[in-house]
């Protein structure tokens, strides 16, 4: 062991045993981060905080909440709404917490997307991201579950029935995945379960993984510029610090996320405290009721665009029907962001406004993903249903036309 | 600045996805429907504009009423119990102590003289049908003495208190014979079962109606439940608009008991969070002087 003299601060104390000034070294004030960088970029810090936020209004919950069917909605639209003092406070913070996560998500990913952030060895950072990105959609969906309202079991009754198609296997996979033949308390308790305990020790491990992902590569900057990140560092080490292109960590790179993050919760406050119907749907507020199916069953705002390019295809082609076809198309949409980088077939890493194509094809599907959310929650009847289909097979067209978009890219660029 | 772009376009973006998934989706889900009618015109069969008088009104609610309906303001006491009432009517006849106060004039006139028509449930008890509705019609009163019963059911009306408590006294008077509000400790005064043979469904339980439906949503439905469940069992109960308002308020009371605290709890947090994003704003700008 080694010899320990008598420390002289606590912090050398704790420096003796655990490394400390080491540790804050290589993960903050020695961690480097490009300069060149905007506010889109403040986003993985928010979406950290956004993380605590909710595993501690969670916890609150968890105090007070019932996994019973009988007791579920009365749980949490009494005893923590009414009489808990502060609890209303509580699942204000988690509901509207749990939506405004998607939009942060969303934003963070397609900040990705737009200045190609997912390839040429940062592939493991965007592979990761989209492992957050499905265990945050099953901790959005297992949670939706929980207050036992109408939407709540409606919900939970339509997604678990897609499962239903998958050959073979479907009809026996629904039981099992429920745990009864129908949405019962064996399926609000094992909900609950992978909600407070399974899911968020995934998305924990997911986390430390993804900024482990990073370590290597380094954050991608608004022009993909790809530098030596030592030498830069040596650069501000030295003193030079307008020079050097990469800051620290902490304090300059968190200094700005800190405003962002101050910008950002003026808006997130004010969703809980005064615009929360949004994520907190009133058809929640009647008791689920497995007799009574309300007018218009809708998922969350932050799964409407999938759960249209399911619905989109509503007739049916050749031997396969609408609900087999719908269900195909699901789960290519489902899986296929997970590919990205080895469907952008360009080296070139550069914001889509630098690249002719990959810009043009960027926005379309903006704007495919847009009306695809919005005719997911609209009733799919007449000609809605034709903008459904419509919106649905152009995302598949989207995507299946990237390879050889960027593949036109690239050669136009070497023609130059 | 690139940045202020690039947050503009966000906001755009964000801002029309909002708009189509909230507000038009949902007018597209839930219609607009007629404003609500406080005036109930479309019911003519009584001249209310005779003046009544009390007293003829109240040998005449003696002689007719108080055989089914209690009345604790004129002394006169409930003689069943509420399960034997129920048994015996179908439902509760409720105690018309508060009739004079929470039901508007021309409502009241015209349901004696036809309660179907005035609950608008024609469609449940057409005329001639099998099932007949357990009031009696008092068409065969002359206006007068209709109006003689409103002017009697007016002046025994107790006041009520603009609090919790009145509120809730103008709920149990003109909705818990039908109704519970199980987060306010009330049971409805019929039983469950006799309600679903009386209504042929059970009556919600309104603790959370104020949050599932919304203040809009009850603003018309109360004042005529047809015209947004058409066919619908519940009957119109030609409330006037501030008893409908008492109504509401205490739905409001029950339901979403900390809308007060919410509202005022909210701007500290908001405050603080422009506070906070403003020094922070101030310390960036310290630190990144030296970097750029
Ligand atoms: C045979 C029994 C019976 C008699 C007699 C009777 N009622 Fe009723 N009344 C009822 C019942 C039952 C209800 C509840 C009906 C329902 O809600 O479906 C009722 C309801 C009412 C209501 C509530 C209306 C509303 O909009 O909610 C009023 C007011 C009323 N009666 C007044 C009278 C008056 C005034 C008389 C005498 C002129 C009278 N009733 C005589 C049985 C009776
Ligand atoms: C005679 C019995 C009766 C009375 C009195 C009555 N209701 Fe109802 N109410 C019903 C029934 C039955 C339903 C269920 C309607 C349906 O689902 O078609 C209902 C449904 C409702 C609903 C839910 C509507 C929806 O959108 O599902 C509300 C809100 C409501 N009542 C409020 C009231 C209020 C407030 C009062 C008193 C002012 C009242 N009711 C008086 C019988 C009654
Ligand atoms: C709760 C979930 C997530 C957290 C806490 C998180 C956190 C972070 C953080 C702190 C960063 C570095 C700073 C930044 O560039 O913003 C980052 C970068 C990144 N994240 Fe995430 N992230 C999450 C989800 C996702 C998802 C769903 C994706 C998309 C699949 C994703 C893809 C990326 C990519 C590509 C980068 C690198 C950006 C660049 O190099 O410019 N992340 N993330």
């Amino acid at each position: 062991m080694a010899e320990f003299k008598k420390a002289d601060s606590m912090l050398e104390w704790f420096d003796q045993r655990l490394g400390v000034v080491k540790f804050a070294k290589v993960m903050m004030t020695e961690y480097w981060i490009p300069k060149n960088i905007n506010f889109l970029w403040a986003m993985g810090v928010l979406l950290s905080v956004m993380f605590a936020i909710l595993l501690v209004s969670g916890i609150f919950l968890l105090m007070y909440y019932k996994p019973d069917v009988n007791m579920a909605f009365d749980s949490v639209n009494y005893t923590i709404m009414q009489e808990v003092g502060y609890g209303w406070l509580f699942r204000h913070i988690h509901a509207v917490g749990a939506s405004v996560v998607f939009l942060i998500i969303y934003i963070h990913m397609f900040t990705g997307i737009y200045y190609g952030s997912y390839k040429k060895g940062r592939e493991m950072i965007w592979i990761s991201g989209m492992i957050l990105f499905m265990l945050f959609s099953a901790e959005g969906f297992s949670g939706y579950m929980l207050p036992w309202g109408q939407m709540s079991y409606w919900a939970a009754y339509v997604i678990t029935e897609i499962f239903g198609g998958i050959p073979l296997i479907g009809g026996d996979l629904v039981v099992w995945i429920r745990g009864n033949f129908y949405v019962a308390d064996s399926t609000l308790t094992r909900f609950f379960m992978l909600h407070v305990l399974l899911i968020p020790l995934g998305i924990l491990g997911a986390i430390v993984l993804h900024f482990y992902a990073l370590r290597f590569p380094h954050v991608n900057n608004v022009e993909g510029e790809f530098f030596d990140f030592d030498e830069e560092a040596e650069k501000y080490l030295a003193g030079k610090h307008k020079e050097s292109k990469v800051v620290p960590f902490w304090p300059v790179f968190l200094s700005k996320d800190f405003f962002v993050l101050g910008v950002f919760l003026v808006f997130f406050f004010y969703l809980v405290f005064f615009h929360y119907d949004f994520a907190m749907d009133p058809i929640n507020f009647d008791k689920a009721d497995g007799l009574k199916t309300p007018a218009h069953i809708y998922p969350e705002w932050y799964f409407l665009w999938s759960y249209e390019v399911l619905r989109g295809w509503f007739f049916p082609v050749g031997p396969l029907s609408g609900k087999d076809l719908g269900l195909m198309a699901f789960g290519f949409a489902n899986a296929i962001f997970l590919v990205m980088p080895w469907l952008d077939r360009s080296p070139t890493v550069k914001p889509a406004n630098q690249r002719p194509y990959f810009g043009i094809w960027f926005w379309l599907m903006i704007a495919d993903l847009m009306v695809l959310t919005l005719f997911g929650k609209l009733p799919p009847t007449g000609p809605n249903a034709w903008v459904g289909f419509g919106a649905s097979l152009t995302f598949l067209v989207l995507f299946i036309a990237l390879p050889f978009v960027t593949i036109a890219e690239a050669k136009k660029a070497k023609g130059k | 600045m690139k940045e202020f772009k690039i947050l503009a376009v966000l906001v755009v973006l964000v801002g029309a996805l909002y708009y189509g998934i909230e507000p038009f989706a949902h007018s597209v889900m839930h219609p607009e429907v007629a404003p609500a009618n406080f005036a109930f015109d479309d019911l003519k069969n009584v001249d209310t504009s005779l003046k009544g008088n009390v007293d003829n009104g109240k040998v005449l609610v003696e002689a007719n009423c108080i055989a089914c309906h209690a009345i604790e303001a004129a002394g006169h006491l409930q003689i069943m119990s509420n399960a034997d009432a129920a048994a015996a009517y179908g439902v509760n006849p409720p105690d018309l102590s508060s009739a004079g106060r929470i039901y508007d004039k021309n409502f009241l006139a015209n349901f004696i003289y036809n309660p179907v028509a005035a609950m608008k449930l024609d469609h449940k008890y057409p005329v001639g049908g099998a099932k007949a509705f357990p009031m009696p019609s008092y068409n065969w009163m002359q206006p007068q003495d209709i109006m003689d019963v409103v002017a009697y059911l007016q002046s025994i009306s107790p006041k009520v208190t603009e609090d919790k408590a009145g509120h809730e006294a103008t709920f149990k008077a003109a909705c818990s014979r039908c109704h519970a509000m199980k987060y306010g400790t009330l049971e409805a005064t019929t039983p469950a079962e006799t309600l679903k043979t009386y209504l042929g469904t059970t009556p919600p339980d309104l603790s959370q109606h104020i949050k599932s439906r919304g203040e809009h949503y009850l603003h018309s439905f109360i004042n005529n439940p047809q015209v947004l469940l058409a066919g619908t069992a519940m009957p119109r109960v030609g409330l006037t608009e501030k008893a409908q308002e008492e109504v509401i308020a205490y739905m409001e009371e029950i339901g979403d008991s900390k809308k007060a605290e919410r509202e005022s709890v909210g701007l500290w947090v908001m405050g603080y969070s422009v506070v906070f994003a403003l020094l922070a704003y101030l310390w960036k700008r310290k630190i990144w002087k030296k970097v750029h």
